[in-house]
């Protein structure tokens, strides 16, 4: 199983270091887009800790997923300095064109959408982070722009 | 010889296409590019500097299908052009800044360890290697210093908690979580000279005798992660960091740990929670950090801006710094101008600038041309301002007169078409979501808030809502454990005392 090298890969490499445990969830997200959910107890022995302590982990930060996220993800900044900048109107038009909601995965698998709470692109607003890459300047034409060349099978 | 042309790696600047530029470029002969930090004006990016015998001179914003024309009119050579600035140092916007701690950023390679060493780096560090941690932290303490991550305590008073406190093992954190809507200035400097924030947690080091450093970094900045990882791995090779600091016999080592999208993690004690890692909820307090910290051992935990400030204090000594700045607001700090300006960036100026300076002489006024109606000062727990408040020179107690915050620095400007009862709302709802659910004032309190201010837009029961908002401000400012909750009111109050007409009719 991949996955489970993926996992025992992450675990080798963190193990030593002082409070693994974050550095070893983030290893195994970035290696497989999300984090098993049977890989918890793995996790919870090797460093001798609880499963509930791990699932209390995950579930506490944002950025931990259980289930593989859409093929894109699209992240839309709904801070104060974008929502200056008619970050708001942007949200919608996302929403709208992208056909989900924030939190949510298209049934096609095609793209999750969610919100976010600053990039630190807070002049440059409204800003989106389209599959890890930080764009800023986002109108609705230039979202239309960018959903059209970096996502075209969508 | 090929002509060096700057372009930056900046995120901001990357976001608006600066890698193109860098390729179109990089494609024509007799040129060699340089990826450097931003010079912090950011409404200009992707601003491109060509390096000339009469200095260098700026172009922007430039899109990749404005270099050919660029070459045709002669840029290597500084030719005019539409989008030429003229010398970057002569443009007002740079000139009349007082950059201490971003002297660097923007103007050398970030990753060159020569440039860096060049333009002034490791000069702090060798001053501080002549010394004794107490002396260290005695400058730290004269210079006035007083902590950039928000809650301005005088940095010289924790570094000597730590230094004071014994222990076979001391930490040193920085806090680069940055979840402050309105601010970069902490990714501006990680990305634009790393190795001044190296520096400035090497002195910590040295002053309070910790071997050990952590930057806890948010994940929203990959971009300063991998500009950090490089800058440390460089660090290392070069001796600077390691068992044996530069053949002081000192050790220190260091690493960057990425968060993981809360912005409790932010405050200082969830941090630490964080990178032991656990969830991060927030700790009662005695002990504080500085006794018993990271893994309850002695910490000095400071802000990005706090470590960067370190090296020039120790390098031209306390005076020097303490001559900028007004009252107990010491030195300088990196304004973020954002939101709705038309000249959005950073201005790093001594305290004592008023808001207006910053929002109409730096800030160029708004984007869209409307008249500038609120201010968010602080991030997402500061007050926002009205235009009658804009004559308050940033300095921590001016601010606290008004009660408002100065905060990290960072400025949101909204304009006249902005709803205030529906930011007083986002204030609650994003308390709401990023509260750590250790008290129930934060957990609850935030969610009966926007409750509360949906039904006094919706005209029920003004009077009675508007009692509860007080009541629950109240709460939520007296029985919170963090200024998360603690603070939350501060948005929302200031938004219902200035702009009253907005939260429905009376
Ligand atoms: C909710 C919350 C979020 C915070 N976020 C940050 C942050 O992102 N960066 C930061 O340096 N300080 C932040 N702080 C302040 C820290 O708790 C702490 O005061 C600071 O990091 C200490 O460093 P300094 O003395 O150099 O300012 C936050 C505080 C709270 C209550
Ligand atoms: S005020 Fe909110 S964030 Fe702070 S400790 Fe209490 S519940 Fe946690």
């Amino acid at each position: 199983m991949p996955e489970n090298d993926a996992v025992e890969r992450a675990i080798a490499e963190n193990l030593s270091r002082e409070g693994a445990l974050l550095p070893i969830l983030h290893a195994v997200q970035d290696a497989l887009g999300y984090i098993p959910p049977e890989s918890l107890s793995r996790i919870a022995n090797a460093l001798n800790i609880s499963n509930a302590e791990v699932h209390g982990v995950v579930t506490f930060y944002h950025d931990f997923r259980t289930a593989p996220a859409g093929r894109h993800v699209v992240k839309v900044c709904r801070a104060e300095a974008c929502q200056a900048r008619g970050s708001d109107a942007l949200a919608e038009h996302a929403k709208a064109a992208l056909g989900v909601d924030f939190k949510e995965t298209r049934a096609d698998g095609g793209v999750t959408l969610e919100p976010v709470y600053c990039l630190g692109n807070c002049a440059l607003g409204p800003s989106v982070l389209l599959d890890g890459r930080l764009v800023g300047r986002v109108t609705p034409e230039r979202f239309e722009r960018l959903v059209q060349e970096e996502m075209p099978r969508l | 010889m090929s002509v060096r042309v700057f372009v930056p790696r900046d995120a901001a600047a990357l976001s608006v296409g600066a890698d193109a530029v860098a390729k179109a470029i990089a494609a024509r002969p007799g040129v060699s590019v340089v990826r450097n930090g931003s010079r912090g004006m950011l409404w200009l990016e992707p601003l491109v500097e060509v390096e000339t015998p009469a200095g260098r001179i700026a172009y922007g914003p430039v899109d990749a299908a404005d270099v050919a024309g660029l070459f045709d009119a002669g840029f290597l050579q500084g030719g005019a052009h539409r989008l030429n600035l003229g010398k970057t140092e002569d443009i007002p916007y740079f000139k009349k800044q007082e950059r201490l701690g971003f002297a660097r950023v923007g103007v050398i390679d970030p990753l060159s360890l020569a440039e860096y060493e060049a333009h002034g780096g490791w000069r702090g560090l060798t001053a501080a290697l002549g010394k004794s941690g107490a002396q260290i932290v005695d400058d730290v303490t004269k210079s006035g210093l007083r902590g950039r991550g928000g809650a301005a305590f005088p940095t010289g008073i924790k570094w000597k908690t730590v230094h004071d406190t014994a222990a076979a093992q001391k930490y040193i954190v920085c806090n680069a979580d940055e979840g402050d809507s309105g601010t970069f200035a902490d990714r501006m400097v990680m990305e634009g000279d790393p190795f001044l924030l190296i520096e400035g947690m090497l002195i910590a080091g040295i002053a309070v005798g910790a071997t050990r450093g952590y930057i806890y970094l948010r994940s929203e900045y990959p971009d300063a992660e991998r500009t950090l990882v490089a800058a440390l791995e460089l660090a290392r090779s070069a001796g600077y960091l390691g068992d044996n600091v530069r053949g002081s016999g000192k050790a220190f080592h260091l690493e960057v740990r990425r968060g993981a999208g809360a912005y409790i993690c932010g405050e200082e004690t969830a941090l630490l929670e964080s990178l032991e890692g656990r969830r991060g909820i927030v700790r009662y307090r005695p002990p504080v950090p500085a006794v018993q910290g990271l893994f309850a051992k002695p910490t000095a935990l400071n802000n990005v801006l706090t470590f960067i400030s370190v090296p020039a204090i120790l390098e031209h000594g306390p005076q020097f710094y303490q001559d900028y700045g007004v009252g107990r607001s010491r030195g300088t700090l990196a304004f973020q101008l954002a939101g709705n300006l038309k000249h959005g960036g950073l201005v790093e100026k001594a305290f004592g600038v008023t808001l207006r300076e910053l929002l109409y002489d730096y800030g160029g006024g708004s984007a869209s041309g409307r008249p500038i109606r609120a201010v968010q000062v602080g991030g997402p727990l500061g007050a926002y301002l009205k235009e009658s408040q804009f004559d308050t020179p940033m300095d921590y107690e001016a601010f606290a007169a008004q009660n408002a915050l100065v905060g990290h620095g960072g400025l949101v400007a909204f304009d006249d078409t902005v709803d205030m009862a529906k930011m007083a709302r986002y204030a609650m709802e994003f308390c709401a979501i990023e509260s750590c659910g250790k008290c129930t004032p934060c957990r609850i309190g935030s969610t009966r808030g926007v409750e509360v201010i949906d039904r006094l837009v919706a005209g029920d029961r003004r009077e009675l809502q508007l009692g509860l908002l007080k009541d629950l401000c109240e709460t939520m400012t007296d029985a919170s454990l963090c200024a998360l909750g603690g603070l939350t009111p501060y948005p929302v109050r200031s938004a219902l005392e200035h702009f009253p007409e907005d939260f429905g009719r009376s």
